[in-house]
Formats: structure tokens, sequence, C-alpha cells
């Protein structure tokens, strides 16, 4: 297990930085700069800009610098459109924001979601499956972006319940319509994955056998049931997660939490290039650790599984 | 010299007389305030760095102008009013100006000296600063700037001195008696040399910034949220009512309309096409207000141009096909005003051109539209095809649809628009990599000069690329007269005929405001607004 884990560590280090050259050459090749703007910049003042932010060297030279501070000072470098903020401090800001929203939707929507998989599953073809299966439809064809601006008329408009957007450091009310529209059509997700391997389970030998030695049917579900059910769920859950820590990009944006996705989309259109390197590795990172602790999780629940 | 400075004095008289009574929050005496002084208004997500050397866009210049103050502020109808200067004189040709500073102090109790307007201004051209309003600083004329920002001259050489601690001496390159006007804009603000100096780029940061307006940083979010807390050292601060200003981030303009309404926020911008059913829903909350920019499409002017645009008539044709007064009626339904010229019709001490197109009625402009496209040799036998750019956005969408739909059935012209990132469509513009743009500009303080220098042939803004010796020198003689407005006028006349834009409309501020938030400055066109002139009225 020891020998994988290093294994898989000494590949994601070379993929770190081939997603580190790629997306810097993909950056510069896009048109448009961090200093393009509706007011053109006299080309003394441009040199002076240039100058400032190490622009005007080579390409090559400008990328080794770069992976030189990211691996020996943890420095990502000024953000070139916050001028007094660096990426560091951008990510410092931008990513707890997102991590605690995400965590919390991350929660919410695998409980949730496994129980009304496994509620569907053992009611199966009952009216509340049928319910549950209706539930799962109609929350995964409901993209986020038309149920945020829903929530915010029913809780913030009609019932002044809870903030409309904004963060307020992560007060209650501001935290819970970002987690509930990031989370319902995983919920939705995950409550299909679950049924369908959980209604594959309990139609297993294994359970047959259980049930015909008298065992109650909770125990059956928790004891036998559950562990081989989840499977396809675990490995769903893994991208789910790195998906909602990192944040969704339409909930930061309708909700103007200042979460890392803001910022990721912002740096993107501004060409902020530093940002939008720094965030990309935050992410590259993010993924590939999420995707390791999977395969082991995987191991963990399925003795057949040895790497 | 004297008898050409008329105008000048006059100008300044009128500033200078204005400048006896300063200005704060006028409360009325029978006015009930609300027990919670705290506004809230709503920017995009783009507030930048709270550095007034370096501010680019107006959001951002809305939170530092309350962070700051310079020599002078913005007057609710936009008239220079005193900030940090209590008077000024200037010498007979408006080439030296001399403030008199009052006893004002920083947020950390250190006073406001002249040395700190002088470290501000050069530190605005200083080439290791690289501001890009850098440039800013040598449009107002201030003496050396263009030579400092290009490493060509120290930074001591600009025309600005401080003679003692309380008395600025400004030198000018040229003829400025409109320069009181541009003193509200951050980029002349002071800065404190001694925060600057010792916490570098971090300065601007909550716990370490030192401003000299009626307020102090107390948050920094950027996406999320601004929030200032009133400044006890302000030199006005007794008059100050509003104890607290929220900018909140709220990037969809229609999210901004729902938390509006739901009480979150003060002031929203009203979502495009909705004035109409706002308006008239609630009347007294909804305003449009004249804004100080001019929507216009930008002509490529140069060789890289297709032959067609080369024809001063096709120019002429397509200008005239645009009705102007369907897109402000039809389209916009937002107050916008229909433009046949540049330079913004609220611009101070300027007198509207008499543009003959815009005195004809829409059907003469068509017939005269296709009688010079006729002329030119093209129409249905020979159709022309021109390509449109413009940055993503519906309402700029709804504009070209419109205008293309014109040119088609009147014309019979074809236009092949693509929508771009706003990134790229700048980048093209300036490099006049197109046919035709969508293009807008606001000025950048109140004299026409903001506008009619872009038709300037070596004006980095010239995104048409136009080049008309008779235009440059007229701008040139602007400069140096005492009164520019036949200048100004004539070169808008030229600009009329040879067609490098094709203003289409002038802007209205079309936005949402509780009725509870008075002291708004619905007269400045420029919208520069304080909370310190402010208040709350208790519902």
């Amino acid at each position: 297990m020891i020998a994988f884990i290093l294994k898989r560590l000494a590949v994601a280090i070379p993929t770190l930085l081939v997603l580190i050259i790629l997306s810097f050459i993909l950056m510069k090749v896009a048109p448009g700069s961090p200093f393009s703007g509706e007011k053109a910049i006299p080309e003394t003042v441009m040199k002076n800009i240039l100058a400032r932010y190490g622009l005007d060297k080579p390409q090559w030279q400008q990328l080794l610098e770069y992976i030189y501070n990211i691996i020996f000072r943890f420095d990502f470098g000024p953000s070139f459109v916050y001028r007094d903020r660096t990426v560091n401090d951008i990510i410092a800001q931008g990513f707890p924001v997102t991590v605690k929203y995400g965590f919390f939707a991350f929660i919410f929507a695998t409980v949730i979601g496994v129980a009304m998989g496994i509620f569907a599953a053992i009611r199966h073809n009952s009216w509340g499956d049928y319910l549950a299966v209706g539930f799962t439809v109609g929350a995964q064809v409901v993209p986020n972006f038309v149920l945020a601006p829903i929530l915010v008329l029913v809780f913030t408009l009609w019932l002044r319940w809870l903030a409309g957007g904004g963060w307020n450091d992560g007060q209650w009310n501001y935290v819970v319509l970002p987690v509930i529209a990031l989370a319902t059509s995983y919920v939705a997700n995950i409550a299909r994955i679950m049924r369908s391997s959980m209604l594959e389970v309990l139609h297993s030998n294994f359970i047959r056998t259980a049930r015909a030695k008298g065992m109650p049917g909770w125990q059956v579900i928790v004891k036998h049931a559950l562990k081989p059910a989840m499977l396809p769920v675990v490995s769903y859950l893994g991208p789910v997660f790195v998906g909602m820590i990192t944040g969704s990009v339409v909930i930061d944006l309708f909700f103007s939490t200042g979460g890392i996705g803001q910022w990721f989309v912002n740096s993107a259109l501004g060409r902020d290039y530093s940002t939008i390197l720094g965030i990309t590795i935050l992410l590259g990172a993010l993924t590939i650790a999420a995707n390791l602790v999977v395969d082991i999780l995987y191991a963990w629940i399925d003795p057949k599984i040895r790497y | 010299m004297k008898l050409r400075n008329v105008l000048g004095v006059a100008i300044a008289a009128a500033l200078l007389s204005s400048t006896a009574m300063t200005y704060a929050a006028d409360v009325p005496a029978d006015a009930k305030l609300a027990a919670e002084q705290v506004f809230k208004y709503r920017v995009l997500d783009n507030i930048r760095a709270l550095d007034p050397q370096l501010v680019e866009d107006v959001d951002t210049a809305y939170v530092t102008n309350q962070l700051f103050e310079g020599l002078y502020n913005a007057g609710p109808d936009g008239e220079p009013v005193p900030g940090v200067a209590e008077s000024y004189t200037a010498n007979d040709d408006f080439t030296v100006f001399t403030f008199k500073l009052r006893d004002a102090k920083w947020s950390n109790g250190d006073p406001v000296t002249a040395q700190d307007f002088v470290f501000g201004w050069q530190r605005a051209v200083d080439p290791a600063l690289a501001s890009t309003y850098a440039y800013f600083v040598g449009l107002v004329n201030i003496a050396n700037a263009d030579d400092i920002v290009a490493g060509k001259k120290p930074l001591t050489d600009l025309g600005v001195k401080a003679i003692d601690d309380k008395t600025l001496e400004v030198t000018l390159r040229a003829s400025t008696p409109w320069f009181p006007r541009t003193l509200a804009h951050g980029t002349l603000f002071p800065v404190n040399q001694k925060v600057v100096t010792e916490k570098g780029a971090d300065w601007t940061k909550p716990e370490n910034i030192v401003g000299n307006g009626a307020y102090v940083l107390a948050e920094n979010s950027p996406g999320e949220r601004v929030v200032l807390k009133r400044n006890p050292n302000y030199w006005n601060n007794d008059k100050t009512v509003i104890e607290e200003v929220q900018f909140l981030t709220i990037n969809d303009e229609n999210q901004g309309l729902t938390r509006w309404r739901a009480g979150e926020v003060d002031q929203t911008d009203v979502p495009a096409g909705q004035y109409p059913a706002l308006e008239a829903e609630m009347p007294d909350q909804v305003y449009s207000v004249p804004q100080f920019c001019t929507y216009y499409l930008s002509v490529n002017m140069t060789d890289s141009a297709p032959d067609a645009l080369k024809d001063k008539g096709v120019r002429q044709a397509l200008n005239l096909a645009i009705d102007r007064d369907i897109i402000v009626n039809a389209v916009l339904q937002g107050g916008q005003q229909p433009a046949y010229s540049f330079t913004n019709p609220n611009t101070a001490g300027f007198t509207m051109p008499t543009i003959a197109a815009a005195g004809m009625t829409q059907e003469e402009r068509d017939a005269k539209a296709k009688e010079l496209f006729a002329a030119a040799g093209y129409g249905p036998d020979k159709p022309l095809t021109l390509d449109y750019i413009y940055n993503t956005s519906e309402a700029h969408k709804a504009i070209i649809v419109a205008v293309s739909q014109m040119w088609k059935e009147k014309l019979g012209v074809n236009i092949n628009m693509s929508d771009m990132e706003f990134a790229v469509l700048s980048d093209r513009r300036h490099t006049q990599d197109y046919e035709l743009a969508r293009n807008a500009w606001c000025g950048d303080y109140n004299e026409a000069s903001t506008f009619v220098s872009l038709y300037d042939s070596k004006s980095e803004q010239n995104d048409s690329g136009w080049s008309n010796p008779e235009v440059d020198k007229l701008l040139a003689d602007a400069k140096l007269a005492a009164d520019p407005g036949p200048m100004y006028e004539q070169i808008e006349q030229i600009a009329a005929e040879e067609v490098p834009i094709m203003p289409i409309y002038f802007y209205a501020k079309v936005f949402l405001q509780k009725p509870t938030v008075k002291g708004w400055p619905y007269d400045n066109v420029e919208q520069t607004w304080y909370a310190k002139d402010m208040y709350i009225t208790a519902e």
C-alpha cells in the first residue's frame, strides 16, 4: 500500500508540471493581456508595466522562474490585476470560503443522497421509490443556475429568512442557500447511483443467504449490503468532493461569495496570468489528491482490490 | 494675451466664487434620520487595489473617493468644491496654480501637507509604479509629466512643488483654465508618504492603509464586499452623518434587483430593458440621469480597412441610416439621448455643435444615405458586407442587431457580427484589427478635451486610427486658446463629415435607490458621489 501511494505521488509531480506548462502556453496564446482595457496604455507606460512584472523577459525564462518560485518559495507571484495582492493572498481569501460551503454541501449531498438511494431501493416499486426517483430526475434537470435564483426568490425575497448573496464571514444565513444550490443535483446523482447499486446488491446471492438464515432486514442492509453497494458511490464521491470544495463557478458568481470559483472565472476573463496559473495548480493538485484518496478507500471497502 | 483670457477668467472666477462654501451632508431640520446610518451600494466584481494612483475603473474610484480627498471634490452639480484646498489663485495665463491647503489630517493623525500631494502626483508618473493612469497627469497638462513617464526626466521635474506645508504650486505646460475640474480624480489624490514607503505594495491593506477622506477601510474582501467606517480624523467629520458604507459585489443585475427588493442593498442598476416596467411600478425609486459617456461605433480609418470604408460617402451613408430614435426608445428604453456627435452634451462649458444630420428627419437621413450609397457604387447589384466586433453582452448585441437590420433594409448591407471577451475586443480596437467595432467613452474630467482629444492622431485612445492634420492643429491650438469652444465645434463638424466614428447615444445612468437615501448627486453627470454628503432618513 505504501509503495502504491509513493508511486502515485511520483506520478503526480510530473503531471502537475505538465499541467503548469500547458496552462502557461494556453494562457499566453489566448488573445488579450492583463492590461487590455477600454483605455489603451501609452507605449512608455506599457514598457514600465511589463518590466515591473517581468513580462519583458523571454517566455521560457518567465516559465522557469515561475516554476522555481513555486517549488522553492511556495510563491505564486503577484496578481497582475489586483495590484495590492499576491496570488497567495487571493487563494487565502477565496479558498476557505469555497471549502466551507463546499464541505457542507458535500456532507449534505452524501448523507441525503445515500439515505434516499437506500430508501428507494428497499421500497422498490412503491410510492416512496417513485417519489425519490421523481425527485432525482427533477433535481437533475434543473441546473443550479436556474435553481439558485428560485431559492433566492423564495427564501430571500418572499420569506426573508436567508441572505440572497454575499458571505459575511460565513455567517450561517449566508451559507445555507449556496449549500443547497450546490448540493441538490449531487443529491440526485448520489441517490440514483446508490439506488441502482443497492438494488443490484440486494439481488445477489450472499444477501439471499443472509436473509435465508433469518437475519433481520435492517441488519442485512447495514452489515452486508451497504459496503458493497457504496463502491460506485465512493468512486463518484472523489470527483464530487474536489468539484465542491474547489468551487462551483456558477454558485460563486451567482451568490458573489468571493470564493475561488469566482476568482477563477474573473482571472481568466481578466487574463490575470499568475492568478489563473495559481488556481489551476491548486485545483490540479486537489484533483490528484482526491483521486488518490478514492483509490485508498476502494481498497478498504472492497477486499478484492489489492495494490 | 490678456484679452484672450476673458473666458478663462470668467471660469476661474466662477470656480473661485463657488469655493467659498464647503460641501457636506445637508440635513434639513425636520428630517427624521434613521437610527442605522449605513449606505449599501451594489458594485460589480471589479474592486481592485484601493490605491488612488492605480485606480482604473469607476467602481474602485467610488471606494477611493471615500477614503481619500483631493484638493477639490466634485460638487452636487459636478462643479468643483473645496476638498483639502481652501482656495487657489492662478496666474494670468492659467499656467501656474497656487493652492492654499486647510488643516486636514490623515486617518492616523498626521497632518496633510503639500508634500503629500507632491509625493502622490510624482508617484502617479513614476515609471517604477507603472500606473495605467500615468498618462492622465500629462493629459491635464502638468509640466514634464509625459517625459517622466517615458523615463527621460527625473520625478522631481514634475510641475508640482510644496512651497510650504500648506501651499502647493502647480506648473502647467499650457494654459489650462479648467485645471481645477480635474482635481477630483483619484490620480491627483495625496497619499501618505510614510505609510506607502514603509509598507510597499501592502500599504492598501485594511491593517495598513492611511487615508485623508471621510471614511477609513474596515474590511476589504474583493469579490464579496468592501466596508468603510467613518474617519474621526477627517477635517469635516462633525458634518458627516453616514457611519458605514458597504460596497456589495453582485455580479448579476437581476440578482441585484432581487436583493434590492429584499432590502439587502440601497442602490443597484436597473437591468437592461426593465426601466419602463420598474418606472411604472415605483416611479419614486427609479432614476434615469444623464451620464458622462458616449456610445459609438468605431470605424477603421487606416489602410487595413476594406475599400468600402475608405470611401467617405459609404461611411456617411451608414452613419445616416442608423435610426437613433429607435435604438434609444425601443431598444434601450432607459432615458438615453440620441447622439450625432461625440462630446457629451453635459460637458461643462460646452455648446453642442449644430450637426446637419441631427436636424433632419429620419426619412431625410435615409434618402440621403441611399443617395450617397448609390453614388459610391454600392446597391442591390453590388451589395456590401462588413464585419462588426463587440464584447459579449445582450445589450450590445441588441443594439447591433437593430443597426444591422436598418443597414440591411435601407442599404442592403450585410453585417457579420462576432462577439468576444472584452480583453480581446479592446486589444483589437487599439490595433485597428477590425472593420467596425463597438466602442464607448466616458469623460475623465468635466471639460470637452476629455472627449475630442480622442480624435488626435497621436492619441493612444484613437481606436479609429483616424489622422486629420486639421483636427490635430485645432487640438493643439485649443490647448492654448482662452476659449477653445469654437475649435471643439469645428473638430466635431469635421468628424461628422469624415465619420471616423458613428455616435449612437449619450448614456443615462439608470438605477434603483431606496427613498430613504438622501443627498445623492443626481445632477453630477460624472456621478462622483461622496457618502459624507449623504444621509439616510427613517422609513
